[in-house]
């Protein structure tokens, strides 16, 4: 799976004792690290999350997005099938689109207007032939052999996947029965709808933030607002499932107010978290949530190794893509969506509880600044590891959410695909 | 009627409000931020590509003078964050259109975030696409959408813009 031939021979040691609870802070430091997990991970065996099927609804239709750092694109060709490929010019290189997203017939490059087809093949190279015999390409070029490299696509309940990698298993066998099935829970029989693109500019490693979203310990310790309001507590009933590889998991709560309410006052303040009881907003509207689902799951994080989140927090949906940007910043792309089906009033709640998400979202904000918080707390510490014993030592799916056992999880699956 | 009255008085009006807007969210604790808006006011933070393409969805998205308070009670009582603040730089307002009582009007921004332990930083560019309703000398907001210039937003967005 790997060429071990390109490894660098002076990574530190990572002991095999550590398995995935003892985690060493320069994993987060060393850009030969970086430069192999894009080759690894991103651009390895491995799919990465690209966009919404309903993004490309028509026929020519394109989006531009990133693997990695590595820039692409996927369209829509003619035959109704989708493709995906580098935005690289078969010629010098050039990006081919210079917009986000489009309906294009080809993809002719600006710089000397070689033409790719939307699958991404090279079919026109201009003057080839020269003018008046002179000039022209050289005899022994073979269109059919340049060309952008080309990704594998596939589709699950309407989200798109790619990768570049042909040996990459099917994606139900990659993320494993119980995640497909709670993507299907979100995703299934309904078209969805983008309401709005945000980008969030993070100042940590990229793990740093697939830690946050499988941290299902952090919820309510950190994201005082929902402790606050009584939405969220770790006493609720929930849990959280890990793939077999351990890089995919989703974590879940239902509301059961009843139960718990008396219950997590004294839970809470026993433990010394913050959590005002006298604390009401004065516009509860943003907390009147509608009947969405069969069940009563009110909240549920759902990740894909190496780069996807999918996101229900009452009735904000939206869909996250991780995005590398060297070894101490990425981007975040939240892709806020509803669904054609919703009704005004339905469309109307979930724009209110966008304020719950996002860079700015009353409980994701905090989300933001902590990966920095760690990256520049252990820069000058790289030997030092930390801690991931909530839970013990496993990576199972369990009944309750005061675990890190997603988080190990990642590392295992992490450690294996790296040779690590 | 506002409609009657001269335009170089009702931009010095809302320039003056907005100069005291800002005074408060840049100087202040943001906590008479909501008393700049009428009590069913419109408030959202969206960026340039999301307005063109009308696309709904905001970083901020709000719908009542409560909710602007609920937002500032959060972010003091509830939210974690790095210790920060904001600078802004207004331009001069220009007025679209007036009718009845209410002006429709834009102001670009550039705002500065001064962190902790960090240099300023220019943290947003872009304009408030404002709907006053002015009675008396006393312009309020119906409602003041933020459009960012960028896609990208860097590290939170916790205070309002």
């Amino acid at each position: 799976m790997d060429d071990l031939t390109h490894v660098p021979a002076d990574l530190p040691a990572w002991s095999k004792q550590d398995g995935a609870w003892r985690v060493p802070y320069w994993v987060f430091q060393r850009e030969d690290l970086y430069a192999r997990e894009k080759r690894t991970l991103f651009e390895g065996p491995t799919w990465n999350f690209l966009c919404l099927e309903a993004e490309l609804p028509a026929p020519g239709d394109f989006v531009a997005v990133h693997v990695g750092e590595k820039p692409v694109i996927v369209t829509r060709d003619q035959d109704g099938q989708l493709y995906g490929f580098e935005n690289r010019c078969a010629h010098r290189g050039s990006l081919l689109a210079l917009e986000d997203r489009g309906n294009v017939k080809d993809f002719t490059c600006v710089y000397h207007a070689w033409r790719h087809n939307l699958q991404g093949d090279l079919v026109a190279v201009a003057f080839k032939d020269g003018i008046g015999g002179r000039g022209g390409i050289a005899a022994d070029f073979c269109m059919s052999q340049q060309g952008p490299k080309k990704m594998r696509i596939t589709t699950l309940y309407g989200l798109v996947f790619g990768s570049f990698d042909d040996e990459v298993e099917d994606i139900e066998t990659y993320m494993g029965a119980a995640v497909v099935e709670r993507i299907r829970r979100v995703m299934e029989g309904r078209k969805p709808v983008v309401l709005g693109r945000f980008t969030q500019v993070l100042p940590n490693n990229w793990k740093l933030y697939v830690e946050n979203t499988k941290d299902s310990y952090h919820a309510s310790i950190l994201h005082t607002f929902f402790t606050t309001f009584e939405l969220n507590r770790l006493s609720q009933k929930g849990g959280i499932i890990v793939s077999e590889n351990g890089g995919c998991h989703v974590s879940y709560s239902a509301i059961d107010r009843q139960a718990e309410a008396a219950k997590a006052k004294s839970i809470y303040s026993e433990q010394n978290i913050r959590s005002q009881s006298d604390l009401t907003l004065a516009d509860m509207s943003l907390l009147g949530s509608f009947k969405e689902f069969g069940d009563d799951i009110t909240l549920q994080i759902l990740s894909v190794f190496p780069n996807f989140v999918l996101q229900q927090i009452q009735n904000a949906i939206a869909v996250r893509t991780i995005l590398p940007r060297g070894i101490d910043s990425m981007h975040l792309k939240w892709t806020y969506i509803g669904f054609e089906s919703d009704t005004a009033e339905q469309r109307k709640m979930r724009l209110k509880q966008s304020n719950l998400v996002g860079p700015g979202g009353y409980v994701s904000m905090e989300d933001g600044c902590i990966g920095g918080f760690v990256q520049r707390g252990t820069r000058e510490s790289p030997e030092e590891r930390a801690v991931l014993a909530m839970g013990g030592h496993a990576i199972d799916s369990t009944d309750d959410r005061i675990t890190e056992a997603a988080i190990r999880g990642f590392w295992t699956e992490y450690r294996q695909r790296m040779g690590l | 009627m506002t409609k009657d009255r001269p335009h170089s008085e009702l931009l010095s009006l809302i320039s003056l409000a907005q100069a005291r807007y800002v005074r408060e969210i840049d100087d202040g604790d943001c906590a008479a931020w909501p008393d700049f808006f009428v009590d069913d006011c419109f408030y959202q933070i969206t960026t340039a590509d999301n307005y063109k393409q009308h696309l709904e969805a905001g970083l901020m998205w709000m719908d009542s003078k409560n909710m602007l308070r609920d937002r500032i009670l959060s972010l003091s009582q509830a939210n974690i964050y790095e210790r920060h603040s904001y600078r802004h730089l207004l331009g001069q307002p220009y007025i679209r259109e007036v009718a009845g009582d209410e002006v429709e009007s834009e102001t670009s921004f550039m705002v500065a975030r001064i962190t902790r332990e960090g240099p300023t930083d220019l943290f947003a560019t872009g304009r408030y696409i404002d709907r006053y309703r002015v009675v008396g000398d006393d312009p309020k907001l119906v409602r003041r959408i933020v459009v960012l210039d960028s896609n990208q937003v860097d590290t939170l967005l916790g205070f309002p813009l």
